[in-house]
């Protein structure tokens, strides 16, 4: 779709006469006006992290201050905040969650989404319409049973009420799928098909490859939700500090060890570099991804 | 599969090995479904059932629930204190909040689709903070807006402005909360700025022949080609609002200040003065804090019934000012 609004500028000129020089001016003064604007916003959407990264380099005192710009640079802040709290403890069960549940929610949401978008069967308009429903409906609805049932099976204290779900079946990952699915032609899996391979071996070699964007997409945003995920751990693994995820431990860091704000930040900074770090390994995956799940929704 | 070929001439067998067929397909259906099935009888048919019952019983995990009928819906229409806050601040917030996000990843998306340079450098530093994860945004937007050394006030003193007490303020709290919520809009952002490249170009060509400026092109070209994705966003930013919770949780516990994680902290919820108790705040203080399962269950039901009619409202009005092209969809 971008190639084809790309190409079009160029073949216009050939066409149109060149614009009168008012018009030339007045579209000018406009895109002046519009950059200053684009530069003005841009400027106030990065002066968050520019003032936590200062923050982050200044000494106790300092943060005690209003001073904007840190004299001297407390790098030692950083390695501070993992002495102060167990981040590492944080990162692996953090890690846990989000590699377990993504690779759980991958397997059992591949399968399912197939099964929707190109196996002809009754009834899956029906399960597509109570995924959709699922999908829209606040997590909070239905919370209270699924947490007497973790509490029943003696697991809540523990991270495995957040991991085990995901191994059957997201709701989003699925619909997203499902969508993806639609766009492969009928003739690829028809050839499989003549040539005997089986529905298993359909899926597992001609349909994820041909789907590699959208499984890449939701795999992406499987792993952000579970690192992000604030409401579930903290719903699970609140009264037991062990099992806490970066998230949870860094809601706590602040008053739990009575800091000033420049080890806070140094924490906050330390909790968002994966997620940054892993948006420049994966730009393209990330853009393709939000922009799937505008379009085709 | 010529053996099988070769018995499918013959009429009986045929239909044996069709209905086999049919047998076998249905098997594959079930083994591919199998793990929603189990999932989403066990994570959500079961528990909206269950939710359901235990509206109408008293249940605190410890003994098993106790029938009080209507008792929970009694007190959460007429005697429960803080359901209207929570209501109202919820609504405050989709009434306001959301609309003002659509709003400015509207406006980003469209002066990014006009940039010539930068575009790139551009649209990371837009999509950026909405990958920051959300607690660690809150607790930068709290340290940003503190009003003791945060550095929006200091410089807001500079140029001789007494700045507002913000998180620590029930009047600005919830504005607070907004502008966290505007700076992370960028998937919102991403996507129209998608939809805004995808209007053809011709559209255009013809409405400036016909005179049309700038604006008018916006508001005649521009915003009704795109209406269907302005829906999408507000419905999800509607629903997004509806279960808002880790934003207002997390800044009221940092901005209240309350000691580690405890009883204590469950009453900081909504700091200050109940101004950012949202609706499913208070579901978790009663259900998880305060163990008041039953009642927990009959306020998810209400939220449920709002989700739904919300969704069903916002789907069926949307014809009369979204602009589908052609048949699609």
């Amino acid at each position: 779709m971008s190639t084809s609004t790309q190409a079009a500028p160029v073949a216009a000129p050939l066409v149109r006469r060149r614009p009168p020089a008012a018009v030339r001016r007045r579209r000018f003064l406009i895109a002046v006006a519009n950059h200053s604007l684009l530069i003005a916003t841009a400027v106030i959407f990065i002066a968050p992290f520019i003032f936590i990264v200062l923050t982050s380099l200044m000494t106790s005192q300092q943060a005690l201050s209003p001073k904007l710009w840190p004299d001297p640079f407390a790098w030692h802040n950083f390695t501070d905040v993992f002495s102060k709290a167990p981040m590492w403890r944080y990162a692996f069960n953090t890690l846990l969650y989000a590699g377990l549940g993504t690779l759980g929610l991958l397997v059992s949401s591949i399968p399912v989404a197939y099964a929707l978008a190109r196996l002809r069967w009754r009834g899956a308009n029906v399960v597509f319409l109570i995924t959709l429903i699922a999908m829209m409906l606040p997590p909070q609805v239905t919370i209270v049973p699924v947490y007497v049932l973790w509490a029943k099976l003696h697991l809540v204290g523990t991270i495995w009420p957040l991991v085990f779900p995901n191994w059957l079946g997201d709701a989003f990952s699925i619909f997203l799928l499902r969508q993806f699915f639609l766009t492969i032609p009928e003739e690829y899996l028809d050839a499989a098909r003549v040539d005997g391979c089986g529905e298993l071996r359909i899926l597992t070699t001609v349909v994820c490859r041909l789907a590699k964007p959208a499984i890449a997409a939701v795999a992406l945003f499987s792993f952000l939700f579970c690192f992000n995920d604030f409401f579930g751990p903290l719903l699970y693994t609140g009264e037991n500090s062990s099992h806490w995820t970066l998230s949870v431990g860094l809601s706590q860091f602040r008053s739990l060890y009575q800091v000033q704000w420049n080890l806070t930040m140094a924490a906050t900074l330390i909790v968002m570099a994966p997620v940054i770090l892993l948006f420049f390994l994966a730009q393209r995956a990330f853009v393709e991804g939000v922009t799937l799940t505008g379009v085709k929704g | 599969m010529s053996a099988a070929a070769a018995e499918a001439t013959r009429p009986v067998d045929r239909s044996r090995a069709k209905s086999r067929a049919a047998w076998r397909r249905r098997g594959i259906v079930l083994a591919f479904m199998s793990p929603w099935l189990v999932g989403f009888s066990v994570f959500f048919g079961y528990p909206l059932v269950m939710s359901a019952y235990l509206s109408f019983t008293h249940y605190d995990l410890l003994s098993p629930p106790r029938w009080v009928g209507l008792d929970n819906y009694r007190f959460m229409f007429g005697t429960d204190q803080q359901v209207w806050p929570a209501v109202k601040n919820t609504l405050w917030f989709i009434a306001i909040a959301v609309p003002l996000q659509v709003l400015f990843a509207l406006g980003i998306a469209i002066m990014l689709s006009r940039a010539r340079r930068g575009v790139g450098v551009f649209r990371t530093v837009f999509y950026l903070p909405a990958l920051a994860p959300p607690v660690a945004a809150t607790l930068g937007f709290v340290y940003l807006l503190n009003p003791a050394t945060g550095p929006v006030n200091t410089i807001l003193g500079k140029l001789g402005i007494q700045g507002p007490l913000w998180f620590d303020s029930p009047e600005w709290s919830k504005p607070s909360l907004t502008l966290l919520a505007i700076w992370g809009v960028g998937n919102t952002m991403i996507i129209f700025l998608a939809a805004v490249i995808d209007v053809p170009k011709h559209l255009y060509e013809s409405a400036e022949l016909d005179g049309a400026g700038i604006f008018s092109r916006l508001r005649f070209v521009t915003l009704p080609t795109i209406s269907p994705v302005i829906l999408f966003a507000v419905v999800i930013g509607v629903i997004e609002g509806l279960q808002y919770f880790t934003q207002a949780y997390v800044a009221a516990n940092v901005a209240g200040g309350s000691a580690t994680y405890s009883a204590e902290q469950a009453n900081k919820l909504g700091y200050p003065e109940d101004s950012t108790l949202f609706y499913p705040v208070l579901l978790y203080q009663q259900g998880f804090r305060y163990f008041n399962m039953g009642y927990a269950s009959a306020m998810a039901m209400l939220l449920l019934a709002v989700s739904f009619a919300v969704t069903f409202l916002i789907v069926r009005h949307s014809r009369r000012f979204v602009h589908y092209q052609g048949a699609a969809r």
